[in-house]
């Protein structure tokens, strides 16, 4: 009886704790006392001025950051399975490093880089390399920094999904049967590994939209920044986006777990 | 059999080949900024090199901000590895499939939401004209501080927690509760002797993810408490965007130097036991 009593105590206190502020916060951009019921504030982010712009331009950089977090760490790990275990403990210390400098702290070392290259390198060919990965449109640095970022939980998804599947075998299988490395990579591993893939883009794209100190302080409009300017003193817009942004990484998770079923 | 183990020698060069990439843009896009990060903490006004900037993180205001980051890290931590520990066990143990589900679910939402709009939920919600603040009368300030702070840190922490718990939790066996309980013990004794010991791992290195997570937070403040709680990813920003006196633009060098070797210091901490929390829950 005893467990019942403290499970209930501890279940109504979280209910408590973590749906009371969601309530509020719906509540309060639907409801205001002069105006009564309205879903302007949730009319009003679509006709905000830069919504489509700064969302476009984080789906373009989520989708830069997914196709090059999966080229980056595939072939690693599938040679890690194939015949060079020595690389495990480099990628293992490559995938915490993100765990070890807080993006603050990387924001500070990719700028004082960036001033300092373009600073050294202002009469070589190499500044307008400089100049345009800092590009405000598609911003690579930022594709960079994000990468970086997505790589241990990439890792670790596409790690987790590789365990179940005999690489070896296959690999040596479909080898023997003619067929040609990109064929092996695309036709045979990856199909084995669709909720792992899925798994990793998820968790890419949900960090490419939800990330906000490295692109704020670097002076990039994305998403996440654009809500913070735009919300300025209209209070209900601004709780409207954090429920937007909250509703926006619920469906990615469900789009994941749709997707890792499917593939069962 | 040769043939395998041939071809496994010959599948190192070639391994190494396909980790290229990897390796030449990690080398790239962090070994760069690192090295600039380092050099630049050590370099001084008028050249050369020198611990001045280090050691003016050391002095005030820099140290209390420091200070403040890693008490309140350090609660979030242990406050949210226990009650995400209390949470995950009591959906676990409910026997609900539905219930199980949906916390899992939650949890996972919850702990990918942070940042600015993290910071826009607790206001309309405990902020000055905040609607509970209104119903209950508290004043104003009361999210405006260190323990606001810490509360609205615990709404992506305990779930974070019971995300990486609830794995672990599920890998304790009735059995051995059922032997415990058999032989004498008490409940008490059960979790003080067994539960405690095998979950530990898995404790700490949660504790420790939220350290992390917390230490590292800085838009969720930025929006919330502005200045009036000093932490030192504020002040590394307010550094970088040249919002300080003239000749600190390395002091932003040298706080990101303090807070990687903070990091590192909780890190070394964590990942040994990463190894040792896998085993249980293979």
């Amino acid at each position: 009886m005893a467990g019942v009593t403290w499970r209930r105590l501890t279940l109504g206190v979280a209910a408590v704790y973590f749906l009371v502020p969601l309530a509020i916060a719906v509540w309060f951009t639907v409801y205001n006392e002069s105006r009564g019921f309205s879903l302007g504030a949730y009319g009003r982010i679509v006709s905000a001025p830069g919504f489509g712009e700064s969302l476009l331009k984080s789906l373009l950089l989520g989708a830069a950051v997914i196709v090059l977090v999966l080229l980056l760490a595939l072939p690693a790990l599938l040679a890690v399975r194939l015949g060079a275990p020595g690389l495990r403990p480099v990628l293992e210390t490559i995938t915490t490093l993100p765990l070890i400098v807080p993006p603050i702290t990387y924001v500070v070392g990719i700028a004082n880089a960036l001033r300092g290259g373009t600073d050294a390198l202002a009469a070589t060919p190499f500044w307008q390399t400089l100049i345009s990965i800092q590009d405000e449109n598609f911003p690579v640095v930022l594709v960079l920094a994000y990468v970086m970022l997505a790589l241990p939980f990439a890792y670790r998804s596409l790690d987790t999904g590789l365990r179940a599947v005999d690489v070896r075998t296959l690999v040596e299988a479909a080898r023997n049967l003619g067929a040609s490395w990109p064929y092996v990579l695309f036709r045979v591993i990856l199909p084995n590994l669709r909720s792992a893939v899925a798994g990793a883009s998820f968790l890419s794209l949900a960090l490419v939209m939800g990330e906000y100190t490295i692109a704020a302080l670097m002076g990039y409009r994305t998403f996440p920044v654009w809500i913070v300017t735009v919300s300025g003193n209209d209070g209900q817009l601004s709780v409207a986006l954090s429920v937007l942004s909250l509703g926006l990484i619920w469906l990615l998770l469900l789009t994941l777990s749709g997707a890792g079923r499917k593939s069962k | 059999m040769a043939g395998l183990t041939n071809s496994r020698r010959r599948g190192g060069g070639a391994g190494w080949l396909a980790a290229a990439p990897l390796l030449v843009v990690t080398l790239i896009a962090f070994g760069i900024p690192t090295v600039v990060l380092v050099v630049g903490a050590f370099s001084v006004k008028g050249g050369g090199f020198g611990f001045e900037n280090l050691s003016a993180t050391m002095r005030e205001p820099y140290l209390g901000a420091l200070w403040n980051s890693v008490t309140l890290s350090a609660v979030v931590a242990i406050l949210g590895a226990v009650l995400g520990a209390f949470l995950a066990q009591a959906v676990l143990t409910s026997r609900s499939g539905l219930l199980r589900e949906a916390v899992l679910t939650a949890s996972g939402v919850l702990a990918n939401f942070g940042g600015v709009p993290l910071a826009f939920i607790w206001i309309a919600t405990l902020g000055n004209s905040g609607v509970v603040t209104a119903a209950l009368g508290l004043g104003s300030g009361v999210l405006y501080n260190f323990w606001g702070l810490a509360l609205v840190y615990l709404y992506f922490s305990v779930p974070l927690m019971v995300l990486v718990i609830a794995p672990a939790l599920d890998g304790l066996k009735p059995q051995w509760r059922e032997a415990a309980l058999n032989n004498g013990a008490s409940t008490w004794q059960f979790w003080r002797h067994v539960g405690i010991p095998v979950l530990g791992p898995a404790l700490l290195g949660g504790a420790v993810l939220l350290f992390g997570g917390a230490f590292a937070a800085y838009a969720t403040a930025a929006a919330m408490v502005g200045a009036s709680v000093p932490l030192v990813t504020l002040q590394i920003a307010d550094a970088l965007t040249g919002n300080v006196l003239i000749g600190y633009e390395n002091i932003a060098l040298a706080l990101s130097l303090d807070m990687i070797v903070i990091a590192l210091l909780v890190m070394a901490v964590y990942l040994p036991l990463q190894k040792r929390s896998s085993r249980w829950l293979a």
